[in-house]
């Protein structure tokens, strides 16, 4: 499987989940694990450009596959990938440990829709839980992600 | 949470699965995972095989059939939702797609394999009830194909058997007067109740063992719906009353 650009084997264990396979195995700890069962958003990361929930597939079932996460949004020093600059004008984040899977929704979100609607931005983040913003800054950081996106 | 060992196979074709599902003892299908992964990870579910079926190639079309729309077992929801083929044929499929959890989940989830894992508080399955569509099961020993009637016998339980793969939904073109709700807790939660409108057809989802046929115009009868935190039984007959009603309005 391919993560971030770089092929790497998959693992032996069949039952490794990919969310615990990213941060065991390759280090790529952005990846945040919360509820393990598809609810919180946390794992979410980018599978064939489309977000999933990393906690929901098997790492064997990347094998083929392209994965990008939080860590393969920007190079460390190079600027940040408009939805990560458009949380951190905005505020869309307190404690953080959300934050990876809310930018990888929006990332997928405005993939789809890359100038959303209210309506859109709330179905968009739906799946993903923040228990510090009341999400507020987070929908203005969406927002701002599509402007800056556009840039 | 891990889930419990098994043993994974990734045959690449139908035929092979079924060989699979018929030689191995306590196999179960993997295809979008969005309901078994959670299910092993929280060990209730533990099967010996699992049998993952997202290596097949040519198995995630959406086509057109006998005048309603087919969908292969591996087209994934957010596909449904999006193809226009659907929108234009069966719009009742596109809105009860769009009340299945959330877009990141139907980006991985798959339409049939909401129809097999049989939640009754699903939308899907009422949507094939009230549509009177059918499902085609697959085995070594050839096609077969299973009314929506016919296909849901009790919670998580369907008429497949276990070496039979789901690999086909079919839905009828949704007549003109065609609507689903539902309630919920939040947005993307499973409903409460909910309730599918098709002409003057109209199934009833979350409230029974599986989507029930109903008669709109004594919804409630014969009813004995469960209760649990979120909703009593009584509160459950009302939302079917207040849901039906508002169904069948206009």
């Amino acid at each position: 499987m391919k993560v971030n650009g770089v092929v790497h084997p998959a693992p032996a264990d069949s039952r490794r989940l990919l969310s615990d396979h990213l941060r065991h195995d390759l280090a790529l700890t952005g990846t945040h694990v919360g509820c393990e069962h598809g609810v919180c958003g946390c794992c979410t990361v980018l599978f064939d450009g489309a977000p999933v929930r990393s906690c929901l597939m098997l790492a064997v079932q990347a094998e083929g596959h392209e994965v990008t996460t939080i860590e393969g949004l920007a190079a460390p020093g190079a600027p940040l990938h408009p939805v990560q600059q458009a949380f951190h004008e905005c505020h869309g984040l307190q404690c953080g440990f959300c934050t990876p899977g809310f930018v990888m929704s929006v990332v997928g979100l405005l993939r789809v829709h890359p100038n959303p609607t209210p309506e859109q931005v709330d179905e968009g983040i739906s799946g993903n839980l923040c228990r510090c913003t009341g999400y507020a800054s987070i929908r203005r950081a969406v927002r701002r992600a599509s402007e800056l996106s556009k840039k | 949470m891990k889930p419990p060992p098994f043993e994974y196979h990734a045959p690449t074709s139908v035929e092979e699965a079924c060989a699979l599902l018929g030689s191995l003892d306590d196999a179960k299908v993997l295809a979008g995972g969005q309901s078994l992964v959670p299910l092993l990870n929280f060990r209730l579910a533990r099967p010996a095989h699992l049998v993952d079926i997202n290596r097949i190639p040519g198995l995630a079309r959406i086509y057109e059939r006998d005048g309603g729309v087919a969908v292969q077992a591996l087209a994934r929801q957010a596909d449904v939702e999006d193809s226009q083929l659907v929108t234009r044929m069966c719009p009742l499929l596109s809105a009860a797609v769009r009340l299945v959890a959330h877009r990141v989940i139907r980006n991985r989830g798959t339409v049939c394999g909401s129809l097999a894992h049989a939640d009754p508080a699903s939308e899907l399955p009422a949507i094939l009830l009230a549509l009177g569509g059918h499902v085609v099961a697959h085995s070594t020993r050839g096609d077969r194909t299973i009314p929506a009637a016919d296909l849901f016998t009790s919670v998580f339980q369907t008429a497949l058997a276990h070496d039979e793969v789901l690999v086909e939904a079919w839905f009828p073109p949704s007549p003109k007067e065609s609507a689903i709700v539902e309630e919920s807790r939040r947005h993307g939660d499973f409903a409460l109740a909910g309730a599918v409108r098709a002409a003057d057809r109209l199934a009833l989802f979350g409230v029974a063992a599986t989507p029930v046929l109903a008669d709109p115009k004594n919804p409630t009868g014969g009813l004995q719906p469960s209760g649990d935190l979120e909703a009593s039984p009584e509160f459950r007959l009302h939302l079917v009353q207040v849901l039906t009603e508002r169904l069948f309005a206009a």
